[in-house]
């Protein structure tokens, strides 16, 4: 028989007991919904945990003081700090890749202003900092080079820190204390909203590091250092780089190990996209599961329908069908069933993923990956719960079917 | 189509050929079975359905073939219409030596050699008339037919039922429905038609519709096999075959044949029956 024949049989015969169908379709429609709609909510956390650390800023390396040993002995991370102003001007005077660079200090303590106050973060930073993070001013302006070396007492806040001191105005021009220090604020930073790990990243006062140092830390050690490339593809390079500068400019010899530790944004990310990735793969699998049982339903109705039929087998046996004529018919009418049950099911994915967005503002995501994958996978549920009852029908005896009651 | 199930068996078509001219010296034979036996185990016990049937069926014959139920004439039937092998025995079939052959090429024989009529119609319910008819040809590799739908129409025509063609089983008489079952049989051109128990399901005059058409099919030159326990139906053929216990125990030529034809009263031919 012919494809198009084949399937024009298979039609008809699923026609001719519509309401069995759509409850057997049922259990495939309700399967391949459910993954589409887990899979939906997953990939769209994932998503948004995607734009959270995009908004770190993009193509993001960061140096931190890393675990020293002595005499064989592990110190763990950080217990020995040899970073320095040195180490980022050599970074940024012979890297090739790092497009801007810049020390990190920071304090915690309380401004004052406007008669408010507000306990938060003071990191000290360079000029570099509003391009690493990829974050742009609300009010005001950055401060400049000039500025950093005079050591001025210039501070730019964060969204949070504004709307807290100063609610509902431009605090430009305006003066704060910080550990009795008077600084003028010159600028306010664009809101950036929360890190993936829940922090708050408004929550900060920028300052000219050279200032926080000196006038409100006291601390001349620095504590990250900073730095970008202009592209993701240039971020293994710069690392591979910075970390040779950085052994040259703390006189590292070769068998000494690194006393510092150079990670990328994407080695932050992948820690937090292969939670989520678990997560969306655990939904998928409890989702799949409807799927099986809908799968089952199919094989079920196939055999009663093979034994229904039993006549119909042994009437196109005796005018010439061969049991694999019969077979093929059985297995088309089962995967005919479940693809137009996947197909069913993957509309109702699509409109119950968006009104779960709807209702609780997660987002959801859908891609053509999904779906193929999905009308995929209920083929291959037609196919591999069809096969048996197909194979039933093929091994039929004709006269016996003939004569079946 | 496949090859017989062993190597040592194995025949070529030209081999079957010299056989069966050797055999039989008459190209006018359509159907020979020589020695057919049956053997169905049960259990422990054995039942002899056949035990070495020799029959000779020239073409365009009409036969009769009667017995009590238990005298193997159905068994007979299931092995005449390639749907079921003989224990021992050989069976020519149109020139092809049937009993060697795989279950594929069984189904090809019974695809493009022969037609079956049944006493329950066997037609596919919720499937139009036309359908019905057409589905031989749609299981046909040969690729004889070119048009199946044209075929099966002209099929339909053949039995007077032009008219009925979109009907389903369900809305047709029985006379009707085993008319579209005749059709069926014909569409694909077959060497033999066999009917067992065609009329069993039918009132008289139905019958005699159905006998008056396949007397007329005969006259046309089909060769028909008719399956029966009544003898005013076995009348009706050129020939009568009688088994019992699996021995043919008579094959003699009908002295005065029943003419359904005539009793029918109206110009011969199928064209003009009534719809009943």
């Amino acid at each position: 028989m012919k494809g198009s024949t084949l399937i024009k049989v298979a039609s008809q015969s699923i026609l001719k007991n519509k309401m069995r169908t759509l409850l057997t379709m049922l259990g495939i429609v309700i399967g391949v919904g459910a993954v589409i709609v887990m899979v939906a909510i997953g990939q769209g956390a994932q998503g948004q945990i995607q734009r959270q650390i995009d908004s770190l800023g993009t193509n993001l390396i960061v140096i931190t003081p890393g675990a020293s040993s002595s005499g064989g002995v592990s110190r763990g991370a950080q217990t020995y700090n040899r970073l320095s102003i040195a180490d980022a001007d050599k970074i940024r005077n012979e890297s090739l890749y790092v497009n801007a660079v810049s020390p990190v200090v920071w304090t915690r303590t309380q401004a004052i202003g406007n008669g408010n106050n507000w306990r938060t973060s003071i990191n000290g930073v360079s000029t570099d900092y509003p391009v690493i993070r990829n974050w742009d001013l609300q009010y005001g302006r950055f401060f400049d080079s000039s500025e950093v070396r005079a050591q001025r007492r210039l501070v730019i806040l964060g969204h949070t820190v504004a709307e807290n001191l100063f609610p509902g105005e431009d605090p430009t021009g305006r003066r704060i204390q910080i550990r009795n220090v008077p600084v003028e604020v010159i600028g306010v930073l664009e809101p950036k909203g929360q890190t993936a790990s829940g922090s708050d990243q408004d929550d900060v006062i920028l300052a000219p590091y050279t200032s926080v140092q000196t006038r409100l830390s006291g601390w001349s050690r620095i504590f990250q250092i900073m730095a970008s490339t202009s592209t993701p593809a240039e971020l293994p390079r710069a690392q591979e780089e910075i970390t040779s500068i950085m052994r040259e400019s703390h006189r590292l010899s070769e068998w000494e190990e690194n006393d510092f530790t150079v990670r990328n944004q994407n080695d932050i990310a992948d820690a937090a996209q292969s939670t989520t990735e678990v997560m969306t793969m655990l939904l998928a699998a409890i989702a799949s599961i409807s799927l099986l049982v809908g799968g089952i339903g199919i094989m079920n109705i196939m055999l009663v329908s093979v034994t229904e039929r039993t006549r119909e087998i042994g009437i196109r046996m005796a005018i010439g069908a061969r049991g694999r004529d019969v077979m093929t018919q059985f297995l088309v009418e089962s995967i005919v069933m479940s693809v137009i049950g996947g197909m069913l099911g993957v509309a109702i994915g699509f409109g119950a993923a968006s009104l779960v967005a709807g209702a609780t503002g997660w987002s959801t995501a859908i891609s053509p990956e999904t779906v193929a994958v999905a009308l995929l996978f209920s083929a291959g549920v037609g196919i591999f719960f069809g096969f048996y009852p197909a194979r039933k029908a093929a091994g039929l005896n004709p006269i016996d079917a003939l004569r079946y009651e | 189509m496949s090859g017989p199930p062993t190597l040592s068996s194995r025949t070529t078509h030209a081999d079957d050929l010299a056989a069966f001219r050797g055999g039989m010296n008459d190209n006018n034979v359509v159907m020979r079975t020589q020695g057919v036996c049956k053997v169905y185990s049960m259990g422990t016990t054995q039942v002899h359905a056949l035990r070495g049937v020799d029959l000779t069926v020239h073409r365009g014959e009409m036969i009769a073939i009667v017995g009590a139920s238990g005298s193997g004439k159905s068994t007979l039937m299931n092995i005449i219409g390639c749907l079921d092998y003989p224990t021992s025995g050989t069976y020519y079939l149109d020139g092809v030596q049937v009993e060697k052959m795989s279950k594929n090429a069984l189904a090809d024989i019974r695809n493009q050699k022969i037609g079956f009529v049944f006493q329950g119609f066997n037609l596919l319910a919720r499937t139009s008339a036309l359908e019905n008819v057409e589905l031989p040809l749609l299981y046909d590799r040969s690729g004889r037919k070119v048009n199946p739908r044209k075929a099966a129409r002209e099929a339909l025509e053949r039995v007077g039922l032009g008219d009925r063609t979109d009907h389903d089983p369900n809305e047709l008489s029985g006379g009707q429905q085993q008319r579209v079952a005749i059709a069926r049989a014909l569409v694909s051109s077959p060497a033999i038609l066999l009917a067992d128990e065609p009329t069993g399901n039918l009132d008289s005059q139905t019958s005699i519709e159905v006998l008056a058409l396949f007397q007329e099919l005969n006259r046309q030159g089909m060769t028909i096999l008719v399956v029966t326990h009544e003898r005013d139906i076995a009348t009706c053929a050129q020939r009568i075959i009688e088994l019992r216990d699996g021995y043919v125990i008579r094959d003699e030529a009908i002295r005065s044949r029943r003419d359904a034809i005539g009793e029918l009263k109206v110009k011969p031919g199928p064209e003009a029956l009534p719809t009943s």
